[in-house]
């Protein structure tokens, strides 16, 4: 990424930064395309199974998704301030709020491996010798909630350490462009926006 | 050749050629130039091309006979998944959005390179990494699902290397992405001073248009294959029917991604028959803008038309009847582009080299499988024909009649470009007449095998089948004769001693013939100024062939 250098095939900083913003877009067209797949997937099962998929639905702990669309969220903003710091030349504060939500992105994670762990406990995880379901649909729908919260988990993961990255790169912190920090960011918010789709598509379903 | 004189110095000021630049192994394998790239990507599908042929040639041998002697019931079954795998994903698909995408981009818009030079090396490693996977499944016996993967087929009862080839194929997923991203920012950000949307060469448009579907398609098929993966190995039921899963759905989403590849694989094939089409009528396009949103059409509406590879799976009549029309619609852009080739081509002074004889081959084939693909469209006559032989010959008209031969002309028009050679001029007339023949033997008796009733992927048939059969294998092994020809005089054309190739060999307008053959490397000299339409024929300064 740019640090303040010009780099082949480009001769100005300016048109640089605008295609690699372009070519960051464009990276999240496509994962945006990756999950509607799995967003496919799970319209289809609904509208197959309508009744079944809200009763497997609700054995999903809403309130821990709740709290973790809550963390995620704070996470986002914490970028978003992130950027707007490196934009005012704020070094430190650009820092301290890659930081927070490094630190929220965790807990997410953290969260979501307890969710796991509790569902795991229940034999609700595919492909265990505990494994026990309620009935067909709700194998199918708990399969379907962890490949889809699991290639989730996965970005996240990706962007924790795309966001530790831009934190420990000085550079990056001191750009007034925000070049990096700015990219990293829009990872993070499509991170946060698959997750906004993923939260009623799988919990709030089973709301009665 | 809008702006010749810009770029004529004498030669002591040339800069050395790209390829004459460095000559260790390390410059070409650590190297950001696109054009070395487009090399290193010309070797490995060439490579695949020939692996994928070879099984064609076991299929073809295979079917010379009712009985099926040659090959297993399993064995045939494998031979025709890998001919399908190696051939979409390791050679159509990156053919010439990679060889002469990555080479001609950047000249034709003016600028030094694409826009993310190490991403463009790093997809070339991805497809190398998906390939040797590949290579892995075909020495450890293959795979029996056919290119298609159709659940439950592949995710419970297929007993090939299913999940190997499924990984293979979804790693060079992000070779595609990463291309079409770089050939979309490169056209948006990189284009020379004066190089409007409305001077862009109609190659470029295609290019942009295929890069869309890319990036937009391609992931789609990612998760397919990924549900497919787990499916097979933790059983997640998805697509299992026994859960209550829904195996249309794989359809639906494969057919998302891979109706639009299809489109992949000819739109760049379009673009690269427009270049030579004009250069050899030395004659402006008729129409730019019908031609150049004619690609842009094709792109949008060919998301739309996937459901007509299901019209007897069962979909609602209504989704039947939709799908039919769009697909009918699909042909309006490509028919566009057709009259517009041929109004380009009336009452011009043709140059009849082996590029123009290709393009019109391509033409040609294009319009008949163009008009078959119009007859499947028709909800009626698909039924009565799905899955025989009919759609194979379709396919094949559109795949390797239009794809291949625009891939085969543009490597001969694009030659003493890329490597600073003629090569030579009758041999190459005899190769594209050749191959135009071939193919025709080839494939058209499959139309008539298909009408009969021929099912495809069958190795065993009635041996009333059997005439059009085996006129269809020595067809290929004319067009084999046929495509191994330009191996041997291209490489000809590159030992000691080999004619050297003027800038400009064509009279062709565009950017890229204003440089030297092979170009420098950073393709120009001083950055070009645009101030000329595209296509701006006559000259102002035609070069003269000096190929007899």
């Amino acid at each position: 990424m740019a640090e303040g250098g010009v780099q082949e095939p480009f001769a100005r900083a300016a048109r640089q930064r605008e295609a690699e913003r372009l070519g960051m877009l464009i990276f999240l067209a496509s994962e945006v395309m990756l999950f509607g797949g799995i967003f496919a997937a799970a319209l289809a099962l609904r509208l197959e199974h309508p009744a079944g998929y809200v009763d497997a639905a609700h054995h999903l702990k809403l309130w821990l998704g709740t709290a973790n669309t809550g963390v995620l969220l704070t996470s986002s903003l914490c970028a978003a301030l992130a950027v707007q710091a490196a934009r005012n030349g704020q070094a430190r504060w650009a820092a301290c709020a890659l930081w927070g939500a490094v630190a929220l992105g965790t807990v997410f994670l953290a969260i979501k491996g307890v969710e796991y762990a509790g569902e795991y406990r229940e034999g609700l995880m595919p492909g265990m010798a505990t494994t026990h379901f309620e009935g067909r649909t709700q194998q199918l729908f708990m399969n379907l909630y962890f490949i889809g919260t699991g290639l989730h988990a996965v970005h996240v993961t990706f962007g924790l350490a795309l966001l530790a990255a831009a934190a420990l790169n000085r550079g990056a912190r001191q750009d007034r462009h925000a070049m990096l920090i700015g990219n990293v960011a829009l990872y993070w918010h499509l991170v946060d926006v698959i997750w906004v789709f993923l939260y009623p598509t799988l919990y709030l379903a089973g709301v009665r | 050749m809008t702006d010749e004189p810009r770029f004529e110095h004498p030669p002591e000021e040339r800069a050395p050629s790209y390829l004459a630049e460095s000559h260790s192994l390390r410059s070409w394998f650590f190297t950001t130039d696109h054009k070395r790239i487009a090399l290193l990507y010309l070797v490995s599908i060439t490579l695949f091309f020939l692996i994928g042929a070879g099984a064609a040639a076991l299929i073809r041998l295979d079917l010379l006979t009712p009985q099926g002697d040659l090959l297993t019931n399993d064995g045939y079954n494998r031979a025709f998944s890998i001919h399908g795998i190696i051939m979409v994903w390791f050679f159509l698909i990156p053919s010439i959005p990679n060889v002469l995408g990555n080479f001609l981009v950047p000249i034709m818009i003016g600028t030094r390179d694409l826009a993310f030079p190490r991403l463009n090396l790093l997809s070339w490693y991805i497809y190398i990494l998906s390939g040797l996977l590949t290579l892995y499944v075909v020495v450890s016996g293959g795979v029996d699902t056919g290119w298609t993967f159709y659940t439950p087929l592949s995710s419970v009862y297929a007993n090939g290397a299913v999940v190997a080839t499924i990984v293979a194929v979804f790693i060079s997923g992000f070779s595609t992405i990463l291309t079409g991203l770089n050939f979309i920012v490169t056209i948006h950000k990189l284009r020379a001073p004066g190089m409007t949307w409305s001077r862009l060469p109609l190659f470029i448009w295609s290019h942009y248009a295929v890069s869309i579907i890319f990036v937009l398609a391609t992931p789609v098929l990612a998760i397919t294959l990924l549900l497919v993966a787990a499916e097979r190995l933790i059983g997640i039921g998805v697509f299992d029917p026994r859960l209550g899963g829904d195996p249309l759905l794989f359809q639906h989403l494969f057919w998302f991604y891979s109706h639009p590849a299809v489109y992949i694989m000819v739109l760049p094939a379009l673009g690269v028959v427009s270049e030579l089409i004009t250069a050899a009528a030395h004659k402006r396009i008729f129409g730019y803008w019908f031609v150049a949103f004619a690609s842009i059409a094709i792109a949008v509406i060919g998301f739309m038309v996937w459901g007509h590879h299901m019209f007897v799976s069962g979909q609602s009549v209504f989704a039947s009847a939709v799908f039919s029309f769009l697909s009918i619609a699909v042909a309006v852009p490509s028919a566009i582009k057709v009259y517009n080739w041929t109004a380009t081509l009336y009452k011009a002074d043709v140059a009849i080299d082996a590029p123009l004889l290709f393009a019109l081959g391509f033409i040609g084939l294009f319009v008949a499988g163009g008009l078959t693909g119009l007859m499947l469209a028709m909800l009626a006559i698909d039924v009565h024909v799905t899955d025989t032989y009919f759609v194979v010959a379709h396919f094949h008209y559109i795949m390797v009649g239009g794809s291949v031969t625009a891939f085969f002309g543009g490597l001969h028009f694009w030659w003493p470009k890329m490597t600073g050679r003629l090569y030579n001029e009758t041999l190459g007339r005899i190769a594209a007449i050749l191959i135009l023949v071939g193919f025709n033997i080839t494939f058209f008796p499959q139309f008539l095998l298909g009408y009969q009733g021929m099912p495809r992927r069958y190795h065993v048939y009635p041996p009333e089948f059997q005439v059009l059969h085996v006129i269809s294998s020595l067809g290929a092994a004319l067009l084999a004769v046929g495509y191994a020809m330009p191996a041997f005089y291209l490489l000809w054309s590159l030992l000691p001693g080999g004619r050297r190739a003027p800038a400009n060999p064509w009279g062709a307008s565009g950017l890229e013939w204003t440089t030297s053959s092979p170009p420098p490397k950073h393709n120009f000299i001083a950055q070009p100024v645009v101030v000329r339409q595209p296509y701006d024929y006559p000259l102002a300064h035609p070069a003269s062939r000096d190929d007899g």
